[in-house]
């Protein structure tokens, strides 16, 4: 399946990466692809690494295991940087999206010489102006989408408002914040 | 039309069920199957469904409930995993011998000890001599559609045994993948109602349920537990070919993938087979004729079937997702093995252990166990039959 689409999540136990792989699972679906979103469970707690995965395809899916050789890989959390292996397996063709303010050079260290592409957006930032609290993975998800280009700005908009509707229907208040974070989000995702 | 849809494989087996509507539903929470009864519960909350809905306080009470149930006359569905069906086992082995069709949704989990709450068979492989009907399902659809076929099975009149539709606990419980839902009429119409011929609310047929079976009586009823199990794979194809009228999708006992001319097989169940089926392609694509068959029905055990299907292959694997501690092979490989010598099938076979208490298994794995294959096709040697297959190296020494 060569124009299947692999996606690893890093984040930490409460930061929403697992919800944010069902997410991007949902919005893939709605553009009528073929879509896997799972998380790896762990002994899970708040603040414990955690890995969720996504595959994206145009044909059925029928492999049923972990991801070991990403075209993407999204780290929510860049303090996974110092004890996470995030860029293991990742292809060379494939890009990282780090959620962090860091230095292009400290991020290519921590990185250990991986040579595709590295791309950065402060997720932090984004969330507390729109949101007024640190949820990143709504950025996150414009983000990887943005990248990946797995559907199109307007797609992705169209289809997170249904989305947000159905999942904020008993806090209908942080719509439109949520709204505003995908928006700048994919404003300003950078490459470096 | 069918519905297009995404649903975790969790999410599947409680939509069949609350479009199949059974009367009673009785359960108690375990990972990785709780969804099933959590789902449900807030159908029967929101009037989706008019099921009883038992909240029982264990596993034990919860087939007891269902025994009661369905004893009475009506048609009563639970789920577990694991340690629940351990806590059932009991009452596993009263429900099938009093020939009641409950169906249950088995999420497959590691029995414990250690503690470990992820996927590998040896729930499923504890209860495989008791008299229960188990389809193993490769992914959502393929859960959904089994559950959607089970009363049809378990309770035709010349089986009136309790089935089980397994699922790999979190690799498909927890995985959201596309499915394709049949219409709520259409699953009304295709499952049909339950009008069992003997049952205890029938005031014009006073009967006793499960009393004393002495030596005089016990063995023929057990011969009679074993007949309807042999029934049961004529009418397993027929409710199959039956469901493949109404959706197009084609089930069998066993599916045959690229089988016709493979030289090498691998033998599996649950999400395996999906995963062995991108590496066939792959291996496919280099020209190598390696093939899969997928077993969806392992009892009743299609003995003949699968002896015919291997028949023609050089070297077959069977893979186990349970260790059968026997210092022999695992379940599923005993069963295929002893199938094809009874049928007079002299294929050299390996039986790999694999994917215990959730250890991932990947692709390249399997594509070394067809490696490990096309060697023995070259040496003619099998060497060690009684292989692991993703274990750490340092345990194997």
């Amino acid at each position: 399946m060569s124009n299947m689409i692999e996606i690893r999540w890093h984040g930490r136990g409460g930061q929403g990466a697992k919800t944010a792989s069902l997410l991007l699972a949902d919005a893939a679906f709605n553009t009528g692809k073929y879509i896997q979103g799972f998380p790896e469970y762990g002994p899970e707690r708040m603040g414990a690494p955690i890995t969720a995965y996504n595959r994206i395809s145009d044909e059925p899916i029928t492999i049923h295991s972990n991801i070991y050789y990403p075209d993407y890989v999204v780290v929510v959390d860049d303090t996974l940087l110092e004890s996470v292996d995030v860029t293991a397996g990742l292809k060379e063709e494939g890009a990282i999206l780090i959620n962090t303010t860091k230095p292009a050079e400290v991020l290519r260290k921590e990185l250990k010489g991986y040579k595709g592409d590295i791309y950065t957006l402060d997720a932090r930032k984004i969330s507390l102006e729109t949101l007024g609290k640190y949820f990143p993975n709504t950025p996150m998800l414009a983000g990887i989408v943005k990248i990946s280009k797995i559907m199109t700005d307007e797609e992705l908009i169209e289809d997170m408002k249904g989305s947000f509707k159905h999942k904020f229907a008993k806090k209908p208040e942080v719509i439109e914040g949520n709204m505003k974070a995908l928006e700048m989000a994919l404003k300003e995702v950078k490459k470096i | 039309m069918s519905i297009r849809e995404r649903l975790s494989g969790n999410e599947a087996a409680a939509t069949a069920m609350k479009q199949i509507n059974p009367d009673v539903v009785a359960a108690f929470p375990i990972t990785p199957s709780t969804e099933i009864p959590q789902y449900f519960s807030t159908f029967v909350a929101n009037g989706a469904v008019d099921t009883e809905f038992v909240a029982v306080e264990s596993e034990h009470s919860a087939m007891s409930a269902c025994i009661g149930a369905e004893a009475a006359g009506s048609r009563a569905m639970t789920a577990t995993s694991a340690n629940g069906l351990s806590l059932m086992w009991e009452m596993i082995y009263i429900a099938s011998s009093l020939r009641l069709p409950i169906v249950l949704s088995l999420v497959n989990r590691a029995v414990s000890g250690p503690l470990n709450i992820h996927n590998d068979h040896s729930d499923a492989m504890g209860v495989r001599d008791s008299g229960w009907i188990m389809l193993f399902s490769e992914n959502n659809q393929e859960a959904y559609d089994n559950t959607l076929m089970a009363h049809r099975i378990a309770e035709n009149e010349k089986v009136m045994l309790p089935l089980m539709v397994c699922q790999d606990g979190f690799i498909t419980s927890h995985s959201i993948e596309n499915i394709e839902l049949v219409e709520d009429e259409k699953v009304k119409e295709f499952v049909g109602s339950y009008h069992p011929k003997h049952y205890l609310l029938n005031q014009d047929e006073p009967i006793a349920v499960g009393p004393l079976d002495v030596q005089s009586y016990l063995f023929e009823h057990k011969a009679q537990q074993a007949e309807a199990m042999k029934n049961a794979k004529q009418v397993i194809l027929d409710v199959a070919k039956d469901f493949e009228k109404m959706t197009g999708r084609k089930y069998g006992l066993f599916e045959e993938y690229k089988m016709e001319d493979a030289e090498v097989a691998i033998v599996c169940m649950n999400s395996t087979a999906g995963t062995t089926k991108a590496v066939v392609n792959k291996l496919r694509e280099q020209g190598k004729k390696v093939g899969l068959l997928k077993l969806r029905v392992f009892r009743p055990f299609p003995v003949d079937e699968i002896a015919e299907a291997l028949s023609h292959l050089k070297v077959v694997a069977i893979l186990d997702k349970a260790d059968s501690l026997n210092a022999a092979g695992g379940a599923l490989f005993e069963d295929v093995t002893s199938a094809m010598y009874v049928n007079n099938k002299h294929v050299p076979a390996v039986n790999y252990v694999y994917g215990i208490g959730g250890r991932d298994t990947r692709e390249d794995e399997i594509e070394k166990v067809y490696n490990d294959l096309f060697e023995i096709v070259k040496t003619g040697e099998v060497k060690n039959p009684y292989r692991y297959l993703g274990l750490r190296k340092e345990a194997e020494d």
